[in-house]
């Protein structure tokens, strides 16, 4: 069982790198270095600050973008392409695709972050012409976006277990939006009343929350993180991940594979 | 083949054209519309509303509003009537979505405040600080920009004496401060004080704006200096004579000094038949107060090096 | 009690094991936006495929021939009846690792190779590491693949892409193969090649079942056929039986160009091709036309029984399940 897990999952990933997702960070290390180059010449006090910005901004929004279009590629076009097929006459039990692909995704968007991290530093260096021991909380961030990513994960493969690839696309990016309000969609909920406070109580927990998983900009500032924050934030990431997760493999194992 | 060939170098001919072309427009286009660009980047103008719609990249999009807000500042200064309307919203944008980032602080402090070369809005300006200091209780220069706007536009000591206070109890607070917090309580009318506020902030920014803003003050307070002691000169040679100096030298025997005193650029100061002192380039000196000829009103410019 | 109770409480013994046995397997899909609207894909269907014989499973195309394969892979879920496969319950687990399936018009993962695929799917069925890369180059040699085994799978045409999916459908050595409509896409060559490999596959004493629209295939190949239609069972049988139920004729040939008067008193038709004279007449006016020819002292050359083609039959059970359902709506 786990070894066809692992397989299912190394596959993913081999697809994935052979699609020339990687190439992706080709543009992002061009933008990180025009921007690096350009930023020096616009305010001297803060080039740092808005190398760390920029980057760790980038790196999440591609890497969110990828999330969810390898993420929903993943089911959707297996489905459409039949390739789908021939994996399941075989003994992989449905559950075991879905999980095997979630890893095989989520090691790809690590490996992507990581890459991106290299080009971050380049990017760091190039402006400062030194590292400090605050730049180490740059890591953190990091984490945190990757976090996000395994989140947003489990969502595309929760939409793609039951929608076309396109609504699944519009369904997980509408969720990325919503998850940044969510903060405040809790505050409404808080001063509503009757139904509507219900509602939005669930609809606030129900909908990924990453005001917390957000530290780019204390960190440009050199504000540590607390360790607290650390942990709660994975165990946030694996439980949310989790719960999207079953329900991707609820509707999957009932789902007719026409 | 050769139709092929004919097709290719017509389309190849019509993209190049169409570039140019589409280019051509677009720079007509930016001619026609130079108040309108930055009028659209404020139309969300709610703080509140562009820190939502940032999706949780509050740094990044600070740091744009912070560039649109030098860019701003900077292309306004060039026109015979700047208009520095949006300067205020776009610094609150700013602070609003990075609280932290003390540079925009210190350009309100330098810009937003004066009326004679600024927007001109000290009250929002006191409020930008007030709210820097909320955020950020820890950072001296927030209680120094505070105490400059409230020394320099509003004339009043106490505050700024107050401000430069607290500031001085901060821990990790530039010494100049707690100097300035006690030169406030006693002498701050004079040149001496506002000498050393300038001159605090050409040494401790890095911003290139606020720097030569600094620097033009410094150059200007030397010459009203230098300007109000000649003038108290000519003045003292008319009670004891009972006329006027007939020329510079004949002033500055009387004084006792060695050579016509100059002025920061090297030109010496000039007497004219009326008994004025007056620098002999006074467009070079805009924030200068006294040396100027009756009526004359300079343009704000800025050098580079003291 | 009924037969399939009696089935599921006293299993057949393993000589009389059916390879499929399909059980009342039904599916109706709803469609539409409020899923209001019923879609009768597969009525329910009892059919059994006997061990070690190639099965066609015929029909038009939308007839339910891919529903049907695809209730007894678990890729869809039936709304009634159940299925056997090998002697287990169709949804055992431990069925999938006996059975292959090649489905229509296959794709596969773009940027893998043919023999990473097959590895990959070596892998997921479980084959052991040793045996699995003997396997993979033994199957891509039988599929005729070996020299592309190192090209991306997005470079493949069609033909190669079928013979990838034969190839994974086979290479955990499985003992039940279902094929969906395998010759589609391929030229004669490929058919040539597809079809041999199924008769390799019978000999190895391995079950195929496939479905086809192409009778000429089925006709060659099977040994039993099942024809549906419009989700409904019309007709199963072996192919022998089926085609000579329909009414037998026979073609007698003799030298010459002389049509006998008798001969033609019968009315069937005559061509004459150079010295040869050929006729059809049913079956029982065989020996009357044998007699007059002997009579006439005409040169038989040859007596022929013409087997009424697979077609006919299968466009025979159509039309009478058409007017059948004229006459009842």
């Amino acid at each position: 069982m786990r070894a066809r897990i692992a397989h299912i999952a190394s596959n993913t990933f081999r697809e994935a790198v052979r699609d020339r997702v990687l190439y992706n960070l080709i543009a992002f290390v061009l933008l990180l270095s025009g921007a690096a180059i350009l930023v020096g010449q616009i305010s001297i006090e803060i080039e740092k600050l808005v190398v760390i910005n920029l980057g760790l901004t980038a790196v999440s929004l591609f890497g969110v973008v990828i999330a969810i279009f390898i993420g929903i590629g993943l089911v959707s076009k297996e489905i459409e392409k039949r390739t789908l097929y021939t994996v399941l006459s075989r003994p992989v039990q449905r559950w075991e695709f879905i999980i095997g692909k979630f890893f095989g995704l989520a090691g790809t968007l690590v490996v992507n972050a990581f890459f991106m991290a290299i080009g971050v530093f380049g990017a760091l260096f190039y402006v400062s012409h030194k590292f400090v021991r605050a730049d180490a909380l740059i890591l953190v961030a990091l984490y945190f976006i990757v976090l996000e990513f395994l989140i947003i994960c489990s969502l595309s493969l929760l939409f793609s277990s039951f929608s076309s690839p396109l609504l699944s696309a519009v369904f997980a990016f509408s969720l990325f939006v919503i998850g940044s309000f969510a903060e405040d969609l809790r505050n409404f909920a808080g001063m509503a009343h009757g139904l509507s406070r219900w509602l939005a109580m669930g609809a606030a927990y129900l909908v990924p929350n990453f005001s917390a998983f957000n530290v780019i900009s204390s960190i440009a500032h050199e504000q540590p993180v607390a360790g607290q924050l650390v942990l709660h934030n994975t165990l946030y990431a694996l439980f949310y991940a989790a719960m999207a997760l079953s329900g991707a493999v609820l509707i999957f194992e009932r789902r007719d594979l026409k | 083949m050769k139709h092929r060939t004919k097709i290719s170098l017509i389309a190849g001919a019509c993209l190049v054209l169409s570039l140019a072309a589409s280019s051509l427009v677009l720079h007509r286009t930016d001619l026609l519309r130079p108040q309108a660009t930055l009028d659209e980047v404020l139309f969300l103008n709610s703080p509140k509303l562009i820190k939502r719609a940032s999706l949780g990249y509050d740094g990044l999009m600070a740091c744009i509003y912070w560039t649109r807000a030098v860019q701003y500042f900077g292309s306004q200064y060039h026109h015979n009537t700047p208009n520095y309307n949006l300067l205020a919203p776009l610094l609150e944008i700013t602070t609003h979505l990075d609280p932290h980032l003390t540079v925009a602080y210190d350009f309100g402090s330098s810009f937003l405040a004066s009326r004679q070369y600024g927007a001109g809005e000290p009250e929002r300006a006191i409020a930008l600080m007030n709210y820097g200091i909320q955020n950020n209780p820890d950072d001296w220069r927030l209680y120094y920009d505070l105490g400059f706007i409230y020394y320099m536009e509003l004339t009043d000591y106490k505050g700024a004496a107050d401000a430069f206070d607290r500031g001085s109890r901060v821990p990790n607070a530039h010494p100049f401060v707690k100097i300035l917090a006690a030169q406030m309580a006693q002498h701050a009318g004079e040149y001496q004080t506002a000498r050393m506020l300038w001159s605090a902030t050409y040494q401790t920014t890095k911003d290139k704006q606020i720097k030569e803003n600094a620097l033009e003050h410094l150059r200007a307070l030397r010459v009203d200096e230098d300007v109000t002691h000649l003038q108290e000169a000519v003045t003292h040679f008319g009670e004891r004579t009972g006329r006027l100096p007939a020329s510079m030298t004949e002033l500055i025997g009387s004084m006792g000094l060695p050579k016509v005193p100059v002025d920061p650029d090297g030109h010496p100061y000039k007497l004219t038949p009326e008994g004025r002192i007056e620098v002999r380039q006074p467009d070079d000196f805009s924030f200068a107060t006294q040396g100027l000829p009756p009526g004359y009103k300079p343009i704000p410019k800025f050098h580079s090096q003291p | 009690m009924r037969k399939r109770e009696i089935a599921l409480i006293f299993p057949p013994t393993v000589k009389e094991m059916a390879a499929i046995e399909i059980l009342g397997l039904e599916k109706t899909y709803k469609i539409g936006f409020w899923r209001k609207r019923p879609k009768r894909a597969l009525l329910p269907l009892d059919l059994t495929v006997e061990d070690g014989e190639i099965f066609g499973f015929l029909g038009p195309n939308g007839a339910g021939k891919t529903t049907t394969l695809k209730l007894l892979m678990g890729l869809v879920f039936p709304t009634a009846g159940s299925a056997r496969i090998l002697g287990r319950e169709w949804t055992d687990p431990s069925v999938k690792a006996q059975i292959g399936f090649l489905p229509e018009q296959p794709y596969f993962y773009d940027y893998l190779t043919a023999h990473e695929l097959l590895e990959y799917y070596g892998q997921l069925s479980g084959v052991p590491a040793k045996q699995r890369t003997q396997r993979v180059d033994q199957v891509l040699h039988q599929v005729g693949l070996r020299d592309v085994q190192g090209l991306q799978l997005r470079k493949f045409s069609k033909g190669m892409l079928q013979r990838v999916g034969i190839g994974q459908a086979i290479l955990h050595d499985p003992k039940l193969v279902f094929f969906d409509e395998p010759m589609s896409g391929l030229d004669p060559m490929g058919r040539r090649e597809v079809r041999d490999l199924m008769e390799e596959l019978k000999h190895q004493g391995k079950t195929v079942f496939f479905s086809t629209h192409i009778l000429s295939d089925a006709e060659a190949l099977c040994d039993r056929v099942a024809i549906i239609h419009k989700g409904e069972l019309r007709g199963v049988g072996a192919v022998e039986d089926l085609t000579s139920s329909v009414q037998g004729k026979v073609e007698i040939v003799w030298q010459g160009t002389l049509v006998p008067a008798a001969i033609k008193a019968i009315g069937a038709e005559c061509h004459v091709t150079g010295d040869r004279v050929r006729i059809i007449v049913e079956e029982n006016q065989q020996d009357a036309v044998i007699d007059i020819l002997r009579r006439e002292r005409q040169r038989l050359i040859a007596v022929i029984p013409v087997r009424t083609s697979l077609e006919a039959y299968f466009v025979e059970k159509l039309r009478r399940a058409e007017t059948t359902a004229g006459k009842t709506a």
